[in-house]
C-alpha cells in the first residue's frame, strides 16, 4: 500500500474496506466500530506510529456469538465431507492464494515491517502450508487410528474425529503464516472454527477470507474476526457451544484467564507455545490436528464360524 | 426373587487375605504415619464392618511423596526401556499370582459381586500392566517422534468405583513411559492401592517410584495443585474434573480427564431381543451400575418397546442382590452411605417430576448399603433422571421412531463417553456409530474392555485416552 500516494497524482486508487468474514458472508461488526491498523516499518516505529493502511472493524461479543452460531451450523456438513474432498479445497485455497500473493506480499510486507523479498519468502511458506495441510486430510486417520487387537472375539476399531467448532486466537506476530498454521490443520481434520486475527496485524487475515469465499469452502466452516483479542476471546472461552480454543495468540495472563472460563465445559485447550520455541517457519508435526481430534473406537463381535473355524 | 431358583449360599473364603488393622502411606518405598497423624477409617460397605485403620495424607505428606518421586525419576527415567518393562512384567506376574486375594480384598472394601472382581477387574488389572510393559522398550515406534521423553512425576487421583483397575490404567503407562508416580485412591477403597504398595515392593520397584497416598478430596487438591507435579491424571466426577481443569491453567502440567457419562443404549427394532435385554442389563447393574460409562439410558424403538420391556422386567426379577462375596451374587453393595444417599434422591426426584418407577421384588439386607435395580419408564429428555448421571442401578427408558431421532437423542447430553448399538443391520450400526459423539460406542455388546482398546470421552466426559497407543501419549511430553 506504500504506493498509494504516488499512484494517485495519475489516477485516485480504490480502497479496500477491510470486512469481517462470518457465514461465507463479510458483514461490518455489528457494533458499527472500527479501529486503525497502521504499518509497521522501522521508521515509522521509532516515531511511534506507522503510516495509516485501515479502519478494520472492531469485534463485539456479539460478532463472536455470530461466528459461533455459523462455524457450528457448518460443522455437520464439513466434518461429515469426505477426506478427500475436504483436501481438494484446502488445495483450492492454496491455488486461489497463488493468484493473489503481490496482494498477500505487501500486505505480509507491512503487517510485518519486512522486505519486499522477506515477505514474498513468508508468503510462498504460507501457500506451501496449505499445500501441506490439504494432503493431511486423508492420511491422518491412518497415522493416529487403527485396529486393536484385543483379547477377546470383537472387531475394535479407532477412528479420530473431529472435536467441533475451534477457537482459535492467530498469533499476534505472524500474521499469515502463523495464521494459516494454526487454521489450516484445524480444519483439515474437519473442524470448524472461529479465528481472532492479529490484532495490530488483522489484514492478512481479513484478506485470507476472501480468499476463502473463492475457493469452495462452505462458508462457516472459517470465520474472522479483527478487534481486540481479549475482548472476543473472553466470550468466546467461556461459550459453551465451543468445543475447543487455541491459545496461540495469547500471552501467559489472558491464556491463563481464557483457560480457566474454558474449564466450564470441557474445552480442549491448546496452550501457547513459549515464545522462544514459536517457529512458524518449521515444519509442522502433527500436534496441532492431533490437539483438535477426539478418538472414537467402535467395537463389535465378530461371532465364531465354529470350532474347527473357516475350512479353505 | 419369586422366579429365580433357590441357591444355597456359595461364598468365597476370606482366609486368603490378611487385613492388617492399620496401614500407613506409602512414601519412598515406606509405610509411613501421616505428618499430622490423622487417620479414617474404611469399611466394608456390604456391612459396614470396619476393616481397617488407614492414615490420610495432608499437604505435608503430599510434598513428602512428590519429592520422593521427583528424587526417583532421574534414574527411573534414566533406565533402558527394556529394563522398566521387566519391572512392569513382574508387577503384572504377582498381580495373577495374587488374584485371587485382591479379588476378595476389593470386594471387601468396594462391595462389588466377587464374580466381577474374579473375572473382570483383575483380569484386566493384570492384563493392563503386561500390555504397557511391553510397550516401555518401543516407545520410538509409538507415533510421538523418534525419542518420546517423559514428563516427570505424575500426580494421579482415582475413584472408588474400580479402585484396582484405574490404579493399573493409571499407574501402567505413567512407568512404562519413564515417569514415577504419586496417586491417591479414594477415600472409601484405599486398600488394593496398598497391597498394591507391597505389590512394588516384592517386584522390587525402586523406592520413590510409585508413592501411595490414601485421603480424602483436599489430598487429591494439594497433589494436583503441587508446584512440582508435571502431569496430573484424573477419574472421577465432572464437577472435580472441571475444578481441575481451573487449577491447572496456566501452568505447564499436561492434563487428563476421565469423567462422568450418561450412556445412551440405543435398541433397534430389528435388534435380537435376548441379546439386547443381556446387553442392557450389562450395560446398567454391572458394578450396581457405579460405571462412568454405564448405559444409563435405554433408547429403544416404539414398535418393540412392550416386548422389550416385558423381557426386561422378566431378567430382572432373576437378578440376585446380595453377599457380594457370594459367587452367584449378581447385584452387589453399594460403595458408601453418601452414594446410596445420591441415588436415593435422585430416583425420588425421578418420581416426583412423574416417571413411572419399577424394580423386581427384592429383599436387600439389614445392614450394609443397598438399591434394588431399578427401572424408570415414562421418561422424557426433560426428566433429570434422564439428564444426570445416577451412578446407580437405575435405568431410564426413553423411545425413538426413527434413527435419527434416536442419534439426536443420544447426543444430547453434556457427557459423551459410551453409547451402545442394537440392530443386526450392519449398514445402520456404522451410520449410527458414526454419528454418536461417545468415545466408546459398543456395538451389539457392552461394557467390553481391554489394554489396547482406548477409552475416553467427549465433550464433558473428558479429555485423553487411556488404552491402547493412544494411553502413552498423556505420559509423554509431546
Amino acid at each position: 500500500m506504500s504506493e498509494k500516494t504516488e499512484k494517485t497524482e495519475q489516477r485516485l486508487s480504490v480502497f479496500k474496506t477491510y470486512k469481517l468474514y462470518v457465514g461465507g458472508k463479510f458483514p461490518r461488526s455489528e457494533s458499527g466500530r472500527v479501529y486503525e491498523v497502521t504499518a509497521k516499518t522501522s521508521a515509522a516505529g521509532a516515531a511511534g506510529k506507522g503510516n495509516w493502511l485501515a479502519n478494520v472493524p472492531l469485534s463485539s461479543r456479539k460478532d463472536a456469538r455470530d461466528a459461533v452460531v455459523a462455524a457450528r451450523k457448518a460443522f455437520g456438513a464439513w466434518s461429515g465431507a469426505t477426506a478427500y474432498n475436504r483436501g481438494q479445497i484446502l488445495y483450492r485455497i492454496a491455488e486461489m492464494l497463488e493468484g493473489r500473493r503481490e496482494q498477500f506480499v505487501r500486505e505480509v510486507a507491512d503487517a510485518e515491517g519486512l522486505s519486499k523479498s522477506k515477505a514474498a519468502a513468508v508468503v510462498d511458506a504460507t501457500i506451501d502450508r496449505w499445500v501441506l495441510y490439504a494432503g493431511w486430510t486423508d492420511k491422518i486417520a491412518q497415522v493416529v487410528g487403527g485396529g486393536n487387537p484385543v483379547a477377546g472375539p470383537f472387531f475394535n476399531l479407532s477412528s479420530p474425529e473431529p472435536t467441533g467448532v475451534v477457537a482459535v486466537l492467530a498469533p499476534q506476530e505472524s500474521s499469515f503464516l502463523g495464521l494459516v498454521s494454526v487454521v489450516a490443520p484445524v480444519i483439515a481434520t474437519g473442524n470448524t472454527a472461529v479465528v481472532i486475527a492479529s490484532e495490530k496485524s488483522p489484514l492478512p487475515a481479513l484478506s485470507l477470507g476472501e480468499v476463502l469465499a473463492t475457493s469452495d469452502l462452505p462458508g462457516g466452516v472459517v470465520n474472522i474476526l479483527s478487534g481486540r483479542t481479549a475482548e472476543i476471546a473472553t466470550p468466546l472461552a467461556a461459550h459453551q457451544d465451543v468445543n475447543a480454543i487455541d491459545l496461540a495468540g495469547a500471552d501467559d495472563v489472558l491464556a491463563k484467564e481464557l483457560e480457566i472460563a474454558a474449564a466450564d465445559n470441557l474445552k480442549r485447550v491448546l496452550r501457547p507455545q513459549p515464545v522462544d520455541e514459536v517457529d512458524w517457519s518449521a515444519k509442522p508435526g502433527i500436534d496441532r490436528m492431533t490437539a483438535f481430534l477426539e478418538t472414537k473406537t467402535v467395537w463389535h463381535p465378530t461371532g465364531s464360524l465354529g470350532a474347527s473355524g473357516s475350512s479353505y | 426373587m419369586a422366579s429365580a431358583f433357590e441357591y444355597a449360599p456359595a461364598p468365597e473364603s476370606r482366609g486368603n487375605v490378611d487385613i492388617a488393622p492399620s496401614y500407613g502411606l506409602f512414601i519412598d518405598g515406606e509405610f509411613t504415619e501421616a505428618a499430622d497423624g490423622k487417620v479414617f477409617k474404611t469399611v466394608s460397605p456390604s456391612t459396614e464392618e470396619v476393616l481397617s485403620e488407614i492414615a490420610q495424607a495432608g499437604a505435608a505428606d503430599v510434598d513428602r511423596a512428590v519429592k520422593a518421586a521427583r528424587k526417583a525419576f532421574e534414574k527411573w527415567s534414566a533406565l533402558p526401556g527394556s529394563e522398566r518393562a521387566k519391572y512392569l512384567f513382574r508387577i503384572a506376574r504377582i498381580i495373577q499370582e495374587r488374584s485371587r486375594e485382591l479379588a476378595v480384598l476389593e470386594t471387601l472394601d468396594n462391595g462389588k459381586p466377587i464374580k466381577e472382581t474374579r473375572d473382570a477387574d483383575l483380569p484386566l488389572v493384570a492384563a493392563h500392566f503386561f500390555y504397557y510393559a511391553g510397550w516401555a522398550d518401543k516407545l520410538e515406534y509409538a507415533g510421538f517422534g523418534a525419542n518420546p521423553k517423559p514428563l516427570g512425576v505424575a500426580g494421579q487421583v482415582i475413584p472408588w468405583n474400580f479402585p484396582l483397575l484405574m490404579l493399573a490404567w493409571k499407574i501402567a503407562p505413567a512407568l512404562a513411559t519413564g515417569n514415577t508416580v504419586v496417586l491417591k485412591p479414594a477415600e472409601t477403597t484405599p486398600l488394593s492401592a496398598l497391597f498394591f504398595a507391597d505389590i512394588c515392593r516384592q517386584a522390587g520397584l525402586p523406592k520413590g517410584v510409585v508413592n501411595i497416598l490414601p485421603g480424602y478430596g483436599d489430598t487429591g487438591a494439594a497433589l494436583v495443585a503441587h508446584p512440582d507435579v508435571n502431569k496430573v491424571a484424573f477419574t472421577g466426577s465432572t464437577a472435580v474434573g472441571k475444578e481441575i481443569a481451573r487449577t491447572v491453567a496456566g501452568s505447564r502440567k499436561k492434563l487428563t480427564l476421565e469423567l462422568g457419562g450418561k450412556g445412551a443404549n440405543i435398541v433397534f427394532d430389528d435388534a435380537p431381543i435376548d441379546q439386547a435385554v443381556e446387553g442392557i442389563v450389562n450395560g446398567i447393574f454391572f458394578n450396581q451400575g457405579q460405571v462412568c460409562c454405564a448405559g444409563s439410558r435405554l433408547l429403544v424403538q416404539e414398535s418393540i418397546q412392550d416386548e422389550l420391556l416385558e423381557s426386561l422386567k422378566r431378567r430382572l426379577s432373576t437378578l440376585r442382590l446380595g453377599d457380594p462375596l457370594d459367587k452367584n451374587t449378581d447385584i452387589g453393595a453399594i460403595n458408601s452411605e453418601e452414594q446410596l444417599t445420591r441415588i436415593t434422591s435422585l430416583v425420588e426426584q425421578g418420581e416426583a417430576e412423574g416417571a413411572e418407577r419399577w424394580s423386581p421384588a427384592c429383599e436387600l439386607p439389614e445392614s450394609g448399603y443397598w438399591f434394588a435395580p431399578t427401572l424408570f419408564t415414562n421418561v422424557t429428555q426433560a426428566h433429570t433422571i434422564a439428564r444426570d448421571e445416577i451412578f446407580g442401578p437405575v435405568l431410564s427408558v426413553l423411545t425413538f421412531r426413527t434413527p435419527d431421532e434416536a442419534v439426536a437423542k443420544a447426543n444430547n447430553t453434556a457427557y459423551g463417553l459410551s453409547a451402545g448399538i442394537w440392530t443386526e443391520k450392519g449398514s445402520r450400526i456404522l451410520a449410527v456409530a458414526n454419528k454418536l459423539r461417545a468415545g466408546v460406542i459398543w456395538s451389539n455388546t457392552f461394557n467390553k474392555f481391554d489394554p489396547t482398546s482406548p477409552f475416553g470421552g467427549y465433550k464433558e466426559s473428558g479429555f485423553g485416552r487411556e488404552g491402547g497407543r493412544h494411553g502413552l501419549e498423556a505420559y509423554l511430553d509431546v
